[in-house]
């Protein structure tokens, strides 16, 4: 592995050695000494064309435990419209050396076109490019229902180290037509065999979904008592859906949506005792998840937040210390 | 104009693919053909061998962008007419969306006498058919019909006539002098912000989609407005399936309509878009496989009555981008016949009498210039001619190619033919596939 630029790149190998790295990493994190030497005297530069500070902290996190040396590199606000040139960016950082960038844009493709352009001969990693691909999020995603759903329930490793997801069920739902977390949540969670509804308005799920490897659903309340998930995994909507903007709203009221595809306590009564709820963040409380679905014991939405970490020292230990026979390589 | 004093023999080339025959080429028209050896050549003419080489009709562009005035750092007039003659062509139509806008007689005029100037090719403008192409009131078409350009061919081209009554005025109102409206298919409300065919791998990809309704539903309006108003239209650039169903229907019924389609259109699809590089970002989109069937199955059986380039340059910075932020468009004028060979003749789906129909004579007759081009190969008629060895083959190299600009869809791909001579009046702009710059080039 060179980059990690999209989920549907990653064999089941390359998805069970990124989870089980991360297992181990996670297993670092409770020590009192949180900080590997590991990346030592490498340069990761977080390089962030869009304002995510959750992302951005959770990467900067990541690599600072492995010991990198990090840069923050925000082009947000040189210029909006074509952003700081991507190329010239790139040229930069080459010359500055570094090792592995951590690439945010609202571009689809932009990490690709960094990747395979010839600009730079860093490892890219994407951390989120405009409708396309999400994959650390996805990753973070599989890794806590493996922990949940395999590991504490099948009573072997405690995090299921080694385990794929076959079998196991995953309803995603809301805006799939504009998320990155949906694209790479459905590629990844088939890899690893499980299976995937999607439940959406008609207007939110892309022309093209059928060749999709999942299910498409417009009704939550059937998904949810007939197909009987293991997991939910509700997604942001964004403001711009509700009130129409160039292309028109997506659904007439945020009420409706509420009403129709929003995850509250009597739909969560539907799902199966150990079913859990996700959620990528930041939430909309009271638009697609309500306080007493995002604060009830199924809710696992602030373990997301630190496997993210665990997952992202993984990637970069993947991509940056790979080989075996480079220096302080043992965890 | 004056006519190149130059006399020319091509020998044993095949006129629409027919026949060897020899070919003299003088005072600017075909003065003699025969069967090889049958002719009288005079003693001082230059030879051309073009043995298993077929002349067609110059080639006539009804869809060229050439960006002067205003965008002079992607083409300009002469660079643009250069890369026309080394593909082949001898008349261009030079699209409107210039900076500023070739709505007024003026602009017209001054691309024209550029065109003139260079020497290339005939500078055919386009006038535009709303005031800046905004959309909101018609241009002064009169004034442009009636100025020294001539112009007969109007487009907003770059954005849709949308505007109903607009386009249904437009279409009443060049009636007076012959003039078609060449409409650029996009309902802008159903494309807002879209980045590439919307289908399976704009799903996957994450790129917004361009749904091919948005070409058809305008397509379909038209199409009933012109009958509505019996008048005469062009749809540019088709490139769906349904599009070319709507363009038989209509024909069936005996609407005057004519449709265009793009090189890249007959053989690129939206799979391209993959690899994020824009060179592939183009308007409208890439389709996928079974609109490329379609469009081919179109114009071979004449519900495509042209192939017109779309040729648009652009700089490098405006492709160096990222998807999202890059400029739409390829260059093509100098691939366009090797994309019809291949798409088209090379299966065995057109003879070169129909490259000829829709590459020259189709398009001189849509664009009302079909007095000086599209005309057959015989004697007396003006020596507008392409000279092409479909045999050999060819890797593009963008930055090879007499085009200012380095964005063509095919570099590095092998394409089949080559354009061994062009002829302009009787002089060669192209000859040995080399462009051939004029003798005391501006002097007229
Ligand atoms: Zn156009």
């Amino acid at each position: 592995m060179k980059h990690l630029l999209s989920t549907a790149d990653l064999s089941k190998d390359d998805a069970l050695l990124l989870l089980d790295t991360a297992a181990q990493m996670a297993a670092t994190q409770s020590r009192a000494i949180k900080k590997l030497p590991t990346l030592r005297g490498r340069t990761v530069v977080n390089l962030f064309f869009e304002d995510s500070t959750r992302t951005r902290i959770s990467f900067e996190a990541a690599a600072k435990r492995l010991s990198a040396d990090v840069i923050n590199f925000s082009a947000k606000g040189s210029s909006v419209s074509k952003g700081e040139s991507l190329k010239d960016t790139a040229l930069t950082l080459h010359a500055m050396g570094a090792d592995a960038v951590v690439v945010r844009h609202w571009a689809s493709g932009a990490p690709y076109q960094l990747a395979h352009a010839g600009w730079l001969d860093a490892a890219v990693l994407n951390a989120g490019d405009g409708t396309h691909q999400h994959p650390t999020q996805a990753l973070l995603d599989a890794f806590t229902i493996r922990r949940h759903l395999v590991g504490r329930r099948g009573g072997g490793d405690p995090d299921g180290v080694g385990a794929d997801l076959a079998g196991l069920r995953v309803a995603i739902v809301g805006d799939v037509l504009h998320s990155r977390v949906a694209r790479s949540n459905v590629a990844l969670l088939r890899t690893l065999g499980a299976e995937v509804t999607l439940v959406s308005p008609p207007t939110l799920v892309p022309v093209g979904v059928e060749t999709w490897p999942c299910r498409t659903s417009y009704d939550l309340d059937a998904t949810l008592a007939d197909w009987q998930p293991d997991a939910v995994m509700m997604l942001r909507v964004q403001r711009e859906r509700m009130s129409g903007g160039t292309g028109g709203a997506f659904f007439p009221s945020p009420l409706e949506y509420t009403r129709y595809y929003g995850l509250d306590a009597r739909r969560l009564a539907l799902l199966p005792d150990h079913a859990i709820v996700m959620h990528p963040g930041p939430m909309n409380r009271g638009l697609e998840i309500s306080a007493e679905a995002a604060d009830s014991d199924r809710a696992v939405i602030v373990e997301q937040v630190a496997n993210g970490v665990a997952v992202r020292m993984a990637a970069l230990y993947l991509l940056l210390a790979g080989d075996p026979s480079a220096e302080g390589n043992d965890l | 104009m004056t006519t190149d004093p130059t006399t020319y023999v091509l020998r044993g080339v095949r006129p629409l693919g027919g026949d060897p025959a020899d070919v003299v080429l003088a005072g600017g028209v075909v003065a003699a053909l025969g069967a090889p050896g049958s002719v009288d050549v005079p003693g001082d003419a230059v030879e051309v061998d073009g043995a298993d080489h077929v002349l067609l009709p110059g080639l006539v562009d009804l869809h060229t962008h050439l960006r002067e005035p205003g965008r002079e750092d992607a083409e300009t007039v002469a660079s643009g007419t250069r890369a026309a003659a080394a593909g082949g062509f001898t008349a261009v139509h030079a699209m409107a969306n210039t900076s500023p806008v070739a709505d007024t007689a003026g602009v017209v005029e001054q691309v024209w006498r550029l065109g003139r100037d260079a020497g290339f090719a005939d500078v055919h403008p386009v006038g535009a058919v709303t005031v800046g192409l905004a959309g909101e009131r018609l241009a002064e078409l009169g004034a442009m019909a009636h100025s020294a350009a001539r112009v007969r061919v109007f487009s907003d081209d770059g954005r849709c006539v949308d505007d109903p009554i607009l386009m249904r005025r437009a279409l009443e109102y060049v009636k007076a002098f012959g003039g078609v409206v060449a409409q650029h298919a996009q309902e802008p409300r159903l494309t807002e912000g879209a980045q590439m065919n919307e289908g399976v791998v704009s799903a996957e990809i994450g790129l917004a989609g361009w749904p091919a309704v948005a070409e058809e539903a305008i397509i379909a309006r038209d199409v009933l407005l012109a009958e509505h108003v019996g008048s005469r239209l062009h749809v540019c650039h088709l490139s769906t399936a349904g599009s070319v169903e709507i363009v038989r229907w209509a024909k069936s019924r005996g609407i005057d309509v004519t449709a265009e389609v793009t090189p890249h259109h007959l053989v690129l699809t939206d799979e391209l878009a993959r690899t994020y590089d824009p060179t592939y970002k183009v308007n409208p989109p890439l389709r996928t496989a079974a609109d490329v069937e379609a469009v081919r199955e179109g114009l071979a059986d004449g519900t495509i009555d042209i192939v017109a380039t779309d040729h648009a340059p652009h700089t490098r910075e405006d492709k160096d981008c990222e998807w999202a932020a890059a400029a739409f468009g390829m260059t093509g004028l100098e691939t366009a016949l090797s994309v019809v060979q291949q798409t088209m003749v090379d299966p065995g789906r057109m003879t070169w009498a129909d490259v000829a129909r829709v590459l020259s004579v189709a398009p001189a007759r849509i664009g009302r210039v079909e007095h000086a081009h599209g005309r057959p190969v015989a004697v007396g008629e003006p020596a507008n001619l392409t000279l092409v060895d479909p045999a050999a083959t060819r890797v593009v190299d963008g930055a090879a190619q007499a085009t200012a600009s380095g964005n063509t869809p095919f570099a590095g791909r092998e394409l089949p033919g080559r354009v061994v001579a062009t002829f302009l009046r009787g002089r060669a702009t192209v000859l040995d596939g080399a462009v051939v710059e004029p003798a005391g080039a501006g002097a007229r």
